[in-house]
């Protein structure tokens, strides 16, 4: 059993951020990382698979610092996100190599193992250069998985991949946590990863917007009240239609225009807000969520 | 830890001669020793002409050449695309690593500079072999002292073969050249001090042996060492 723990870590390239003072720990079972393309879900996967520094803060696999240290991948599997391969060996050849650098005792049996698991044995003698996006992924899993880790790290795995291809994936992911293996994978889809995952930690704009089970993103969403600013052509009237719906706690005119108002349900109020505006003939210039830790998760899970 | 990995020298065996780069490896020793037989043909055995050709083509264009199209091939490839990630996930050492992908570059210098550079000797001056010897020996060391460099290079810049070439082209061509002081920084000057003590010729003047020698050494030596520390600190970053 193995933990990865990511401490007050920042990241940043020449002046851009890429993220922002995250702290998560990642312990067995398989942990989703969700956020939108460019949210630095693959900046997180490189630190953690040693192959990246933090600007600030540290990362570490079972208490071992993962950066400058070859002898952690004896416990970890990277199935990186880019697709270049050997694609001058076969299937076989690239994950019996693998194995041998690994120093494995018997490389070829284990090799022939990892390419059964992702059922890769018979496209096996081909070479790389003649396989599909969804083989080439899976025969990247089976060089991460040739030594048995105890640590999985997947960056974006289900990209390419036929719906067919998902779905066995999927069942791999769910069966490797269940070996109490710590198995992490990047998505930018939420139905992947609320399909497989049992942790999933929501990553926006380099920042760590959120962490828990599905439903604990949910309730999130939706069980905790909710402001937001509103700049519309009418403020008052709105305010005041607003104020006659359930949906709403309060609402204030703000000195500086614009209306703050407090959601007490906020599925209910998605729906209400552009009805009234509708009703009244107001024109809704601008929403904003004000709840700084919140406004990230909504502008990510809302648009997807 | 052991100094080299068969595994990663095998890879880099069958990799090296991918797409255009293994066709050009093969075409600059067919140059040498065409243009030597047609020297030769011209203008009979003739040591001013061996010279231009051994050293003006062999030792400043092609062994130079084949060092950084295998170096390039074998490194700066594998880094461009990412895939060198697969080497690098695992516990095996930098140095390895390092060493046993330019002891494939070492038999790329040998196939396609060393040997070609015997054979084009002997075909231009079959009467003194000791030019031959003295060529074919200054570009393996002159070839293993580019590979050393090349490889820091690779690891350096995301445009080293751009960068080998303007290094090439003017540093050791151009003023080489026109500066005679550069024959103290020079891979092809010390590589040319060798060829002349074991041939008595005299392609540069005023440059210790035991120098050329030394810092043929030290340029092999930092060259791996800077290579395989840089390996250490790769970053692997996506697309963001």
């Amino acid at each position: 059993m193995s933990t990865i723990t990511i401490d007050h870590v920042s990241r940043w390239f020449r002046n851009v951020v890429a993220v922002n003072d995250v702290s998560m720990t990642i312990g067995p079972g398989v942990t989703g990382l969700l956020g939108p393309n460019g949210a630095g879900k693959s900046t997180l996967i490189a630190m953690m698979s040693g192959f990246l520094a933090p600007s600030t803060g540290t990362v570490t696999l079972d208490g071992e610092p993962l950066w400058r240290n070859e002898d952690v991948y004896r416990k970890v599997g990277l199935v990186p996100e880019r697709e270049a391969l050997y694609d001058f060996l076969t299937g076989r050849q690239f994950v019996v190599a693998m194995a041998e650098l690994h120093g494995l005792a018997d490389a070829g049996a284990a090799a022939q193992r990892a390419l059964a698991v992702i059922e890769m044995t018979e496209a096996q003698d081909r070479p790389i250069s003649t396989y599909s996006k969804g083989m080439r992924q899976r025969v990247k899993m089976a060089s991460a998985l040739v030594h048995d880790p105890a640590v999985l790290l997947l960056d974006e795995p289900f990209n390419g991949m036929d719906p067919r291809q998902r779905i066995h994936l999927m069942e791999l992911l769910r069966q490797w946590g269940s070996e109490s293996r710590t198995v992490l994978f990047s998505s930018h889809i939420l139905e992947e990863v609320e399909q497989v995952a049992r942790q999933i930690e929501v990553v926006v704009s380099g920042r760590h917007a959120a962490s828990g089970d599905f439903g604990a993103i949910r309730r999130l969403m939706t069980d905790r009240p909710n402001r937001f600013v509103l700049r519309t052509s009418d403020d008052r009237l709105l305010a005041s239609a607003l104020l006659g719906d359930a949906s709403v706690r309060g609402a204030r005119l703000r000195s500086e225009g614009g209306i703050e108002v407090e959601a007490a349900d906020f599925g209910r109020f998605s729906e209400v807000l552009p009805r009234l505006a509708r009703d009244h003939d107001v024109s809704l210039h601008e929403v904003t969520p004000t709840d700084e830790s919140l406004e990230s998760v909504f502008a990510y899970l809302v648009s997807s | 830890m052991t100094m080299l990995s068969p595994t990663v020298v095998r890879i880099g065996a069958r990799s090296i001669f991918g797409r255009w780069r293994g066709i050009l490896l093969f075409a600059l020793p067919v140059i040498l020793i065409g243009l030597a037989a047609l020297v030769r043909g011209l203008a009979g055995q003739d040591v001013d002409a061996t010279e231009s050709v051994l050293y003006g083509l062999g030792l400043v264009v092609v062994v130079p050449l084949v060092a950084l199209l295998s170096t390039s091939g074998l490194l700066a490839a594998e880094i461009d695309d990412g895939s060198i990630a697969y080497l690098l996930a695992k516990p095996v050492s930098r140095y390895t690593i390092v060493a046993s992908k330019l002891l494939v570059a070492l038999a790329c210098v040998v196939a396609f500079g060393a040997v070609p550079m015997l054979v084009a000797g002997f075909v231009l001056l079959p009467s003194s072999p000791s030019v031959a010897v003295g060529f074919a020996v200054a570009a393996l060391l002159a070839g293993t002292a580019y590979c050393a460099v090349f490889a820091w290079l690779s690891v350096l810049t995301r445009h080293a073969v751009v960068f080998g070439l303007v290094y090439l082209l003017i540093w050791e061509g151009l003023l080489g050249g026109l500066l005679d002081g550069i024959r103290w920084l020079s891979v092809t000057r010390w590589s040319a001090e060798v060829v002349d003590r074991i041939a008595s010729l005299d392609l540069v003047d005023d440059l210790p042996l035991s120098y050329a020698l030394i810092a043929l050494a030290v340029v092999m030596a930092g060259g791996v060492w800077l290579t395989g520390r840089k390996l250490q600190a790769f970053n692997l970053t996506g697309d963001e």
